[in-house]
């Protein structure tokens, strides 16, 4: 259950758009379900108090969509992120993707947000009805009485793996800032790593032959904003719609890894929004990992203007036999 | 109409596998099922559906479509074709029954797509009914009988019986394969598990969706609806809609240099994709409410 409710922010953003602050908000409304609850853009006091949302099911992080609401919007819009989405919001500040002065950010505690593949596990299909409290109730088609479920056992996975309660950025915050959490968020990568490579190439096949190229990873993804992906344009002479061969299998999504690596801060948008379920963020948090043992512990996204640690060089740099040496022994 | 036990179902698949490809859905590693070849030891998933449509046993997303090779001012083009066995896809619920038809209508009217059709002769479809639908279910909304699933063969499956009934001659034909392992009944448990499955349709959040705003003419009316804006505002363009879409039919052709000749290949295109339409005089649809609409 989330501490702070939803007609609090309502409240704040009401407040803040009739006292001129700003002229639009960006929060979550409810889709076709209960559980789908997608972004939207508020405009209005009435359609704040008839439609914002705010519960165990606002998953998505809405830093990436900063670059093209403020350059839309006239004037500041307001934006409500939770700890993990502000690690984003530094990052794209860091990479000059959007125009900080139009943006009024409000920090917002969160408990972890629900799987909905967990709640269907509990208490199968043909949900009519989820109602979020104490507890979640989730009413079916199929029973008479709403199964109530602890929210701490359906996180999505992420939440389990929750590295921050700590807002990094923010204008004004609601309710008590957190702390940088010791996660288990590496564990199972090293799982991964003791696999010998045979079984975790069975692995990484497994998964990725599922991917069917829709590239919504990619459109989700924080860390990719290029304006023209390089797999959508004809000209770039390797635009791609499809698992043509078994280059999915193997190279996209590691290259994709490589192109995000130290700008990526873990948020966990591309396995949510995978329709195949592929674990994706293994892969990136294998690169933080690695990143962290070779260069130091570093966060991408934590504080704004940092040099991460492949565009950066000291002299206590990993030298690349290091590297070499240590692909050698894995094989 | 005959049956068989639950139990004996893998041993009906054994004897269909004897002389036929079978493919059937199966859950897979991430608890999703997908359609897979049936061989021993596979167990067909009690999923409402797969998470892509079966539609791409004939329509596969990538699909070579012939080679070219040049020596000096020759060129020699190779068809890739393979030939194409039957097979048998088991376990198909009405609605991607459904979309067979809608597909066959755009790649076998003339002029008739040769690739999709070769695959599509040598299918033989078995359905099954719906028993445990789910909210995004609305396939009454398009005539659709979740209970009487069309195909070659329809399949209703109870706690402890499968039922068969066969719709085609093809059908009949493979029902006579495992007419050992079945026998001959009566339709009184599938006639009960129609009339319960109608009164949960009803009672689906979707079951008053209305198609009547669709049809020849009113496009104009809701070409300019602020929903389109409202809609397309949380729309990624992944196009997965239109990828795990089951009557979704758009595809692109492309070349792939291999270096020493050219594989023509077509793919799925989806009309969500920035590129998509893009014409001589450029794009009609340039954002993604355009595309979303």
């Amino acid at each position: 259950m989330q501490k702070i409710t939803c007609e609090q922010l309502i409240e704040k953003a009401v407040a803040l758009l009739n006292d001129g602050t700003v002229s639009c908000v960006l929060g979550w409304k409810k889709g076709e379900f209960d559980y789908d609850i997608t972004p939207a853009l508020f405009e209005t006091e009435e359609e704040l108090k008839n439609e914002f949302v705010w519960n165990d099911f606002c998953r998505a992080n809405f830093s990436k969509y900063l670059i093209s609401k403020t350059a839309k919007c006239e004037g500041k819009i307001l934006v409500f992120l939770k700890p993990c989405d502000t690690y984003s919001f530094n990052q794209l500040l860091t990479e000059h993707r959007f125009d900080r002065e139009k943006v009024y950010a409000v920090g917002i505690p969160c408990e972890g947000m629900a799987d909905i593949d967990k709640i269907k596990a509990i208490c199968g299909d043909g949900i009519c009805k989820i109602e979020c409290g104490e507890k979640i109730a989730v009413s079916t088609i199929y029973t008479d009485e709403p199964t109530l479920i602890d929210a701490k056992d359906v996180l999505a996975e992420r939440c389990i793996n929750c590295k921050s309660k700590k807002h990094v950025a923010y204008d004004e915050l609601i309710g008590e800032d957190g702390d940088v959490i010791d996660s288990g968020r590496f564990d199972e990568v090293a799982k991964l790593e003791a696999m010998t490579p045979d079984e975790r190439f069975a692995f990484w096949q497994n998964e990725l032959s599922r991917c069917i190229r829709c590239n919504a990873c990619r459109d989700v993804c924080p860390a990719c904003t290029c304006e023209k992906c390089v797999f959508n344009n004809p000209k770039s002479g390797v635009e791609n719609k499809s698992p043509a061969n078994s280059f999915e299998e193997q190279m996209f999504h590691i290259i994709r890894a490589f192109h995000v690596a130290g700008r990526c801060t873990d948020c966990g948008e591309c396995s949510r929004v995978c329709p195949q379920n592929i674990p994706l963020h293994l892969l990136n948090r294998k690169f933080i990992k690695d990143m962290n043992e070779f260069y130091g512990e570093y966060q991408a996204g934590a504080e704004v203007g940092s040099r991460a640690p492949l565009v950066n060089y000291t002299t206590e740099d990993l030298e690349p036999g290091e590297v070499f040496d240590r692909g050698n022994k894995d094989a | 109409m005959r049956k068989c036990s639950i139990n004996a179902i893998d041993s009906v698949f054994a004897k269909i596998a004897e002389s036929l490809a079978l493919y059937l859905p199966v859950d897979g590693s991430d608890g999703k099922a997908t359609y897979k070849k049936w061989e021993n030891g596979v167990k067909w998933s009690n999923a409402l559906n797969t998470v892509k449509s079966p539609k791409e046993f004939f329509f596969p997303q990538t699909e070579d479509m012939m080679e070219f090779k040049t020596s000096g001012k020759n060129i020699e083009i190779i068809d890739t074709r393979e030939e194409t066995e039957d097979f048998v896809i088991f376990g198909v619920r009405a609605c991607d029954v459904r979309s067979f038809d809608i597909l066959d209508r755009v790649f076998l009217t003339m002029p008739v797509d040769s690739y999709y059709a070769s695959k599509r002769e040598h299918s033989i479809i078995v359905s099954v009914a719906c028993t445990k639908p789910s909210e995004t279910c609305f396939c009454k909304a398009f005539g659709i009988d979740p209970a009487v699933p069309k195909g070659d063969v329809t399949v209703w499956k109870t706690e402890t019986e499968i039922f068969f009934e066969s719709n085609t001659a093809k059908g009949a034909d493979l029902l006579s394969k495992i007419a050992d392992l079945t026998e001959e009944c009566d339709n009184a448990p599938v006639e009960e598990q129609k009339e319960k499955i109608n009164k949960i349709m009803a009672k689906l959040p979707l079951a008053d969706l209305k198609t009547e705003a669709f049809g020849g003419g009113k496009t104009e009316q809701y070409f300019d609806h602020p929903a389109w804006a409202e809609l397309s505002e949380s729309c990624l363009g992944c196009g997965t809609c239109t990828f795990v879409c089951p009557t979704c039919q758009c595809y692109d052709i492309k070349d792939f240099n291999t270096g020493n000749g050219v594989i023509r290949f077509r793919c799925w295109d989806s009309c969500m994709y920035s590129e998509f339409t893009r014409m001589a005089h450029g794009n009609n649809r340039l954002s993604q409410k355009e595309r979303f609409r």
